[in-house]
């Protein structure tokens, strides 16, 4: 694939055997220690409600939030991982856990992920996974460079948005594929921008557009419909 | 070819993906009727040459400078497609079953350079602390402060009714204390392993500290009048849970190996080599431990004669270590 202009996001490639490109989004330090936060707040509510039951059956309770204990710090993230893809706290921030080439989480994968989470607390408060996520490129902490994973972010499945139909105009001078995607981009986008700047943005193609802010983004929308639909 | 005319096209493609990514991702149960069921395959049959496709669609739509949207939506089916082709999916409950008997005494045997080097740090320290407490009464109060020391003598003291317990702990259940070893002990084994992601810094010293600790309390208590309630009590357990330490040792040094002597790859592929293996070894010392608690709680304390539960000592050591030594040498490794 050609790629012109020097990367500026996170976005990284992994080429399939079938010769195409599959795009994946890591998640940076900070929405990761949200969701950590989101967990550690579930798991906390999860053991003070088992520890309130298992108080009532005496010794046996006391083992059993023990066990729980145990399971709970060491396994929780590995049984969510591996039948939702991603731990609550996660999904609720839209991440899941993958192999960094974008095939499922496999479960030797999610067991070493998590277990090396101690050697990412070290010393205190995840200090070294921190250090080791923003050292890579992949926001990789120690556990996920030793299992070969990455969380990123899910897509958004916002798939509806349509060029709207509009009597098609030629461009006035010829553009390459790079520059009439970005036209498509603008006018694909452009429900989500408020009127005011859609204006703006569309006044900025002096050479393609003249007149006001209408006019100008109405242009767009037709030389959008010629890219797309033809005569 | 214009975008339009390129959807149109290929729509039926995409919506046919669409159903079949829907139904193979999901619920697990409906999936595995559909594969056993013969009209399953005719209808998942046509997944790879679907896949296919649209990949190339994805190429093209991308080569083209397609809308966006589009790209994306593409794109999203490809990942998708890529997830449930390249997936696998075997049943754990063999592999578990084939792990304990065979996998984990084999992946052993194929370390044992790095099992014998874990022992090496525990057991040095161990002796050497060993030696100097029990030679010497006092030399317990440089390793551990007096209130500790007093513990542990009160833990193994024949007026204990209840030996390996100390004061607050007397008038526990059997059942809690075992609770209490699993959580304990996994997760010193499981830290012990971490430790070698700090290039086995954190290993070495959770190895050598707790050598220090077991040797110096070991040769402290070896007098009467605790020796005759302490090296009972602790022969049984110790068979699985020290062998385990050693275990969790061994896997936090072969990560360290991956990131200290890298060789001829970079340290993070060295790292993923080596990463396997040691997880192997590390789940298994989990499972070891897990044992190990259940013999620490309900057989440890019990009150038969120490003659008794020597012989059985010995009998579990024996287990452990022929384990090691025979088990999976058939299984092909």
């Amino acid at each position: 694939m050609n790629t012109p202009c020097p990367q500026l996001d996170t976005t990284f490639r992994y080429e399939t055997p079938e010769g195409i490109e599959l795009e994946l989004r890591p998640a940076g330090p900070v929405v990761r220690g949200f969701a950590w936060g989101i967990d550690f707040g579930i798991r906390a509510i999860a053991y003070l409600l088992l520890s309130g039951v298992a108080s009532l059956l005496g010794g046996v309770g006391t083992s059993i939030t023990l066990i729980f204990l145990f399971l709970v710090e060491w396994f929780y993230p590995v049984i969510f991982e591996m039948y939702k893809r991603a731990t609550p706290g996660k999904s609720i921030l839209g991440l899941e856990v993958m192999q960094a080439d974008g095939s499922p989480l496999c479960w030797s994968s999610s067991l070493l992920r998590n277990l090396l989470r101690a050697a990412d607390f070290f010393p205190f408060f995840y200090c070294s996974g921190f250090i080791s996520m923003i050292l890579n490129n992949r926001f990789q902490r120690l556990g996920d460079l030793a299992a070969d994973t990455v969380v990123v972010f899910k897509e958004s499945r916002n798939w509806s948005t349509k060029v709207p139909k509009f009597p098609p105009q030629p461009v006035p001078l010829p553009l390459s594929l790079r520059e009439q995607r970005f036209i498509l981009d603008f006018v694909e986008r452009a429900e989500f921008l408020s009127v005011e700047r859609r204006g703006e943005l569309a006044e900025l193609l002096l050479f393609l557009t003249t007149g006001s802010h209408k006019q100008a983004e109405l242009a767009l929308l037709a030389y959008a419909n010629w890219f797309v639909r033809g005569r | 070819m214009h975008q339009e005319q390129f959807e149109k096209l290929y729509e039926p493609v995409w919506k046919q993906m669409d159903l079949q990514l829907a139904r193979m991702m999901g619920s697990k149960k409906s999936q595995e009727q559909q594969v056993q069921g013969d009209s399953a395959g005719h209808e998942f049959a046509s997944f790879p040459a679907n896949y296919k496709k649209l990949c190339n669609h994805y190429a093209l739509a991308k080569s083209r400078q397609y809308s966006p949207v589009l790209v994306a939506r593409l794109h999203h089916l490809v990942l998708l497609g890529h997830q449930c082709l390249y997936t696998s999916k075997r049943s754990w409950f063999r592999n578990a079953l084939v792990f304990i008997a065979a996998g984990f005494p084999q992946a052993v045997r194929q370390n044992a350079r790095y099992f014998y080097l874990s022992l090496l740090i525990f057991l040095l320290p161990a002796t050497v602390a060993g030696y100097f407490t029990y030679t010497d009464p006092v030399m317990i109060y440089s390793i551990m402060d007096d209130r500790q020391v007093s513990r542990m003598e009160y833990m193994y003291d024949p007026q204990n009714k209840k030996p390996g317990r100390d004061m607050e702990r007397t008038a526990e259940t059997n059942v809690k204390m075992f609770g209490f070893y699993i959580r304990h002990n996994i997760s010193i084994g499981f830290r012990t392993f971490a430790g070698g992601m700090l290039f086995g810094v954190g290993t070495v010293f959770s190895l050598f500290y707790n050598g220090i600790i077991l040797g110096g309390i070991s040769g402290h208590l070896s007098h009467a009048p605790y020796g005759m309630v302490f090296w009972p009590f602790v022969a049984g357990h110790g068979s699985f849970e020290l062998t385990a330490i050693i275990i969790s040792g061994a896997a936090g040094i072969i990560l360290a190996s991956g990131l200290v002597m890298p060789g001829n790859l970079t340290r993070g592929s060295a790292l993923r080599k080596v990463a396997p293996a040691s997880l192997q070894l590390v789940m298994g010392a989990a499972m070891m431990l897990v044992i190990a608690a259940f013999i620490e709680a309900f057989w440890s304390p019990s009150s038969l004669p120490p003659e008794v539960r020597f012989a059985v000592a010995g009998l579990l050591w024996s287990l452990v270590i022929l384990y090691f030594i025979f088990a999976g040498r058939k299984h092909g490794s």
